[in-house]
């Protein structure tokens, strides 16, 4: 890790004031040693015209990973995530900002007993960091730098240059150039703004994290137009990525022995932020029909299957009358998600006895989840390869057999009405298939006959003239007694 | 209820709840001590204990006895005989331990300790504990015990021993008896056959082709008759004639079928309806004598409703068993086994729905029956249904045992119109049953031929669960999953971590003398199932339209999106078999191929770029300008001279993993330059190979690689070593260090005879990797090779990583024995499943 800092100078205002300014002799390298490595401090250039500081910081590698661990069986969630090959020796990140504060803690604060009247003042300033790790890429470092008064020159690196079809690199060459700002400033910007500009896997964890931010954010943060994001970076991450830590190790082991990113397995829900995500219409409506659904047959004990984080249990939960809520997801994190939402350790316990979440695969049958009155599977059969969906008909038409099945999916006419959307793209990275109108109503069909259901169709949000809803439903019934009778004699 | 007053023998059936009936110091628990393992007995006042700190707090007594009846509860259901250690004088006591009798279908037995009360008084004064007990106490359960002395069988007790007085209660002995129904000790082989029904022809046709001549087969094979006997047919007294003169000769078992059971109550002429084809038999048995009436009446009287056979292994009932019912005893297990179980509702037929218990079948025995015409005989779940319709117009069928051979004979001629037509039983059609999520959760382990029960913890089986359900293949085309392997033991060798030396030197301690290493190919693990064409896949494997077999990762997920790209890289895998003749050499029409696809980069393109690229991005990003800076410093007089250097070296390493992560990555253009190279040949029709040793393994897939012109294989090259020959071991070293030096991975050593005990019997690791120098950069980070660096990593701890290796190996092995079995498909995938779970244990990534 590695930054310069430069400035220029004249006879008045002597480049080399820069060693007064940040409390480093231009004429010696100095060593310091810091919580994660040792920095130094040297100057390639130092004259009168321009002086230029250098801040290298070496990590260890393997003690950044053996850290907290336990022996052998890499008990402590880091383990998993950390990795011995790893951009942290090389790329800024929060290690370079706490190295940054520590190193120059003086010039941080502004103050300079020995030139007091050039720290106070703007002086021109060159900031180079040849590798900052950016998620966002150079728009981002763009945004975040350009509002502050700095010229940014930010150029993506390439991946590797031996494969350009692989394109850019996270990584970016950074060239800060201003006039108009004090060393102060320019250091508080670095050391707030590098971390949020990583937002990665953060390597300290201090309970006075705010109080730092406002500290260094002060005089510029409130202002920023994107003060919104860095604080969200800066603060927000951290412990919810501790606790998915925690929850997915199992995934994080299945995912590195396919070489493969937990991220690609484990994508049944998304990242999950603190704040409540608003609800989309369309999903808002999805529920209603779905309420609305299960309400004209008076259905009391309802499977929710596919529950995701729980967002229809909670609607079910508020209607009496379903009196035994099961909700069913295979990934142990959605569920873990659900159950935090729904606050199912604080619940009364009346409350708390009609709902149940439990781990379960769809693609295998379930004697839990026999004699229901209904269930629904709220765009879920789109996350299942086409294959496997013999194997949930099954399950639930053949298997479980609930009076009535809601199924939800959508209708992938519709898209061209998404203008986000780009043509021949599916709603979300995990749907393996999304069905026309058309294609629903033979599978939903076949199921239906297979199964002794039968199947009526319905619209869910505005039933575009042209192209239809973009939620295309499927209602089953099935009638109880002659139907069983077939049933069990075609089993 | 024999023998003299001194030595009575009791006899008490293996598999029963034995309830001790007697006033308190009657000597209930010095009898005990004396007969049944300590084990077997549960005293009340032990549980008092357990649950109140003092035997004999009385205000304990219900949750002693709640305790009592769960532990009672949870040993009869694991098929143990248990005592019941209580006085047991009051008839609401003992219709709870009858009820828990039955509710386990175990017999109720009870002994009762009939002693003078006087006896007891004076044996509970001689204790501190129970001298302070009024004397009304003793007299009301003696009161209490004569007054059910009579009642006792009526209660449900099937058989009472009644001991009078102390001489007697210390001169018996008790006589352990087997029960009717346990055969285990018989291991046939036997020939076993479906029902009959008056189809004397046919069953004379069945027995000749069988081997029998006149009742007898000449190599003393065994024929068990699943019961249905009679009725429909032309001629229910000639089979009854055959069937009785074998079982009379000891050359056949038989159990009844539900038509025996009524013709029984109609021999012994109870009321019943001529229907379902009694009234054939009945016409039939007109001309017979009363004689023969007789003997039919005592046979039907004596059978015995279900058989469990070799070990354990087979049970053969007449209507389908479940599994907990298999070797108990109970009117209900009666019915069970003749009748079957049925959903209470009946079809547009009349004829009862019948439950299919096939479908939830779970258990190790195979079960053998009969009841419900099917076209063919196959099997579901370990169990198999021989009825074929002879009497209407099918064929009469026969299962060789342990064979596993159908032979069957038509019929003649439709001898009896069916009320319904003959059809399958399978559920799910021909897509086979489903998998139950009971099949792989829950389950806490599996057995595994090789190293016993391997356990398989919750949340490993959860994380799997969702890997399996939301990524992989379909489970019947993923009979395997490869296990990890361990690293060769941590090298002292200067500058290495790995070397073939602590590999070579872990082997010969093992007692392995000749090894082969194998090259590591540069790529991603992939298992390759090979059909000979789509049909092959749909009669093999179940899965009709259109795969001819899978190509999947260590995870089981599929490796090409696309399945017309896994289509075409079958398509030349097959190509070469034909061409190399494997189909014919190998028996078969399937291969499992254990093999590695390359480039890495292909699969793995995603980790290559967010995790080895960037690190070579942002490392040859950071260098240059670090290095200028500190020369200009340097040129300045300051002293960065160390600094320097040590950063130069940095640089130096960080371009030597650049390097090193480059050699995986190529750029593919469809299959083009797309390459797999198989290693192993895991299993063909009706075998596994696991065990067949490399060096023809290896031989195996040469020929199959030669005969490949499409480019797609590449072979597998290797070197044997003897690992006792100091001259051999140097040259493995000198291959090893040729090889990666120029960049290679590493290789794999392993026991040539591929499974391999040590001295002690336990199994040797299956392979040990070492990998190369260079390539372990990709691993432990570019500066890994710094000597201070590789101090601190030579502390690793491989136990783990071992132990994981050879528990994931043993399920592997299962997986492709049950294959090879013909198991049903939920026991090959609790195997692979257990494999996908193992992989989700916490051991360091890196080993």
């Amino acid at each position: 890790m590695f930054l310069t800092i430069s400035t220029r100078g004249t006879a008045a205002t002597p480049a080399t004031d820069l060693g007064f300014l940040l409390h480093k002799n231009p004429g010696n390298a100095q060593t310091f040693s810091t919580s994660h490595g040792t920095a130094h401090v040297f100057y390639p250039e130092a004259e009168v015209g321009r002086c230029t500081a250098a801040l290298l910081l070496e990590v260890d590698p393997i003690a950044l990973i053996r850290r907290g661990k336990g022996k052998g069986r890499g008990g402590a969630p880091d383990a998993a995530l950390g990795q011995y090959v790893n951009d942290r020796p090389y790329a800024a990140s929060s290690l370079l900002a706490v190295a940054l504060s520590t190193v120059f803690s003086t010039a941080l604060r502004g103050v300079c007993k020995a030139r007091p009247e050039r720290a106070a003042a703007s002086l021109p300033l060159r900031i180079e960091v040849p590798a900052v790790a950016a998620k966002g890429g150079p728009d981002l470092v763009r945004a975040l730098f350009a509002p502050l008064g700095w010229d940014v020159t930010a150029e993506p690196v390439a991946l590797d240059p031996q494969f350009p079809g692989w394109g850019d690199s996270r990584y970016v060459r950074l060239v800060l150039e201003s006039e108009r700002l004090t060393l102060a400033e320019a250091l508080r910007h670095l050391y707030v703004l590098l971390p949020v500009l990583d937002d990665a896997k953060h390597y300290w964890v201090s309970p006075d994290e705010v109080d730092k931010l406002l500290r260094a954010g002060e005089g510029w943060l409130p202002g920023h137009p994107e003060h919104r994001l860095i604080t969200n970076r800066y603060l927000s991450r951290r412990w919810s990525l501790t606790r998915q830590a925690i929850e997915r190790l199992e995934l994080v082991r299945l995912a590195e022995t396919d070489d493969s990113e937990v991220e690609d397995i484990d994508n049944a829900v998304e990242a999950e932020t603190e704040a409540e995500p608003r609800p989309t219409p369309l999903a808002v409506q999805r529920r209603e029909a779905i309420l609305a659904g299960l309400r004209e047959t008076g259905a009391a004990r309802v499977l929710d299957l596919g529950c995701g984080e729980g967002h229809l249990v909670r609607e079910l939960l508020r209607d009496a009358r379903f009196t035994e809520i099961t909700a069913v997801d295979v990934s142990a994190r959605a569920l873990a998600i659900a159950a935090r939402r729904l606050k199912l350790d604080r619940m009364g316990e009346r409350q708390a006895s009609r709902v149940r979440l439990l781990q379960g695969s769809l693609t295998y049958t379930d004697k839990r989840l026999t004699g229901y009155d209904a269930a629904v599977l709220s765009e879920v059969i789109e996350h299942l390869d086409l294959p496997r969906l013999p194997a949930l008909e099954y399950a639930v038409f053949g298997a479980a057999r609930p009076r009535r099945v809601l199924v939800t999916t959508p209708n992938v006419e519709y898209n061209v009405r998404w203008e986000t959307l780009p043509a021949g793209h599916v709603r979300h990275g995990d749907h393996r298939f999304e069905w026309t109108r058309a294609e629903f109503a033979v599978w939903a069909a076949a199921v239906a006959e297979r199964y002794g259901y039968t199947v009526e169709f319905r619209p869910v949000g505005p039933d575009d003239p042209e192209v239809g809803p973009p939620t295309q439903m499927a209602v089953f019934h099935r009638d109880t007694t002659e139907q069983d009778k077939k049933e069990a004699k075609a089993a | 209820m024999s023998g003299t007053p001194t030595g009575r023998s009791l006899p008490v059936t293996d598999l029963s709840l034995v309830v001790l009936v007697g006033a308190t110091g009657s000597g209930k628990s010095t009898f005990a001590r004396k007969h049944f393992a300590p084990t077997e007995v549960i005293s009340s006042d032990f549980c008092r204990g357990l649950v109140a700190d003092d035997e004999n707090d009385q205000s304990a007594t219900g949750d002693a006895f709640d305790v009592l009846h769960y532990i009672a509860g949870k040993r009869l259901a694991a098929g143990r005989r248990t005592v019941v250690d209580a006085t047991s004088v009051q008839p609401d006591a003992r219709r709870q331990l009858i009820e828990l009798a039955k509710k386990y279908d175990v017999l109720p037995i009870a002994i009762v300790l009939d002693v003078p009360e006087e006896v007891c008084a004076e044996r509970n004064a001689a204790r501190p504990d129970r001298a302070g007990m009024p004397r009304r106490v003793i007299q009301r359960h003696t009161r209490e015990l004569r007054r059910s002395l009579k009642h006792l069988e009526r209660e449900g007790f099937r058989k009472v021993h009644v001991l009078r007085g102390v001489a007697e209660v210390e001169g018996a002995t008790i006589v352990t008896e087997k029960r009717y129904n346990d055969l285990t000790h018989l291991t046939g082989p036997f020939d076993i056959i479906g029902d009959i029904h008056g189809c004397s022809a046919e069953l004379e046709s069945l027995l000749a082709k069988l081997g029998y001549h006149d009742g007898v087969h000449a190599e003393g094979r065994t024929a068990v008759f699943v019961g249905d006997l009679v009725d429909r047919g032309p001629d229910s007294p000639a089979v009854l004639r055959r069937v009785m003169g074998m079982v009379a000769a000891g050359t056949a078992l038989c159990v009844p079928g539900n038509h025996e059971n009524k013709f029984g109550r109609y021999l012994k002429g109870r009321t019943v309806q001529y229907t379902h084809g009694l009234a054939e038999t009945v016409a039939q048995m007109e001309g017979e004598s009363e004689e023969f009436k007789d003997e039919v009446r005592r046979f039907v009287d004596g059978l015995v409703s279900h058989y469990v056979l070799d070990g354990g292994r087979l049970v053969v009932c007449h209507a389908g068993l479940p599994e907990k019912y298999h070797g108990r005893t109970s009117g209900r297990v009666r019915s069970h086994a003749l009748y079957g179980e049925t959903t209470g509702e009946t079809d547009e037929f009349g004829l009862p729905v019948r439950y299919p218990w096939a479908e939830d079948y779970r258990g190790r025995a195979a079960v053998v029956y009969g009841h419900t015409p099917v076209p063919e005989a196959t099997w579901l779940n370990n169990t198999i249904c021989l009825d074929t319709g002879a009497v209407f117009g099918g064929k009469l069928t026969a299962l060789r045992w342990p064979e596993r051979e159908i032979v069957d004979v038509p019929a003649e001629r439709t001898w009896y119109e069916p009320v319904r037509p003959l059809r399958v039983d399978a559920p799910g059609g021909q897509d086979g049953r489903p998998l139950d999520l009971a099949d792989v959760t829950g389950r806490g382990g599996v057995e595994t031929r090789y190293l016993g029960r391997v356990a398989v913890r919750e949340e490993n089986a959860a994380a799997a669960l969702e890997v399996m359900s939301r990524f992989a293949v379909d489970p019947r085309l993923l009979p395997y999953l490869p296990p990890t392997m361990a690293p060769t033991p941590t090298s002292r060798e200067e500058g290495y971590l790995e070397h073939p030396a602590e590999a070579f030197a872990q082997y010969a301690r093992d007692g392995v003398g000749r090894v082969v290493c194998e090259e590591k190919h540069m790529g991603s693990r992939a298992v390759a199932l090979v059909c000979r064409d789509a049909a092959t896949t749909a009669k093999r494997f179940g899965v009709g339209e259109g795969p001819t077999g899978a190509l999947y990762t260590r995870t089981g997920r599929p490796f090409f999106d696309d399945g017309a790209v896994t289509e075409e890289i079958l398509e030349r895998l097959r190509a070469a078999v034909t061409e190399a003749d494997l189909w014919e050499r190998l028996d078969t029409d399937w291969l499992l191929l254990d093999a590695e696809l390359m480039p890495w980069s292909l699969k793995s393109q995603g980790l290559l770029r967010r995790q080895y690229a960037a690190v070579g991005a942002a490392s040859g990003a950071v260098f240059p300008p670090a290095l200028a800076a500190l020369e200009a410093a340097g040129a300045r007089g300051a002293d960065v001279s160390a600094l320097l250097a040590r950063q130069r070296e940095r640089a130096a390493d960080a371009a030597a993993f650049t390097d090193a992560y480059r050699r995986y990555c190529w750029t593919t253009d469809g299959l083009e330059g797309v390459r797999l190279a198989p290693f192993q040949v895991l299993a063909v029709r009706g075998r596994s190979l696991a065990a067949l040793p490399h060096d023809e393994q290896l031989a195996l897939l040469d020929r199959l690689v030669e005969h490949d012109t499409s480019g797609l294989l590449q072979t597998t090259r290797r070197l044997y070593v003897d690992t006792g020959d100091p001259e051999s071991v140097r040259s493995g070293i000198d291959w090893w260090l040729e090889m990666t030096g120029r960049g290679g991975e590493g290789m794999v050593v392993k026991p040539l005879g591929a499974l391999v005990r040590d001295g002690q019997g336990r199994p040797v690791q299956p392979g040990i990797k070492c990998r190369g120098r260079e390539y372990l950069r990709i691993i432990y980070g570019p500066e890994y090779t710094r000597p201070d660096n590789l101090a601190r990593l030579r502390g690793r701890f491989l136990n783990h990583k071992r132990s994981l290796a050879l528990r994931e190996y043993a399920l592997g092995l299962e997986a492709l024995d049950r294959l090879a079995d013909g198991e049903p498909l939920w026991r090959v995938h609790e195997a692979v499943f257990g494999v996908l779970a193992l992989e989700s244990e916490p051991v360091d990534p890196r080993l």
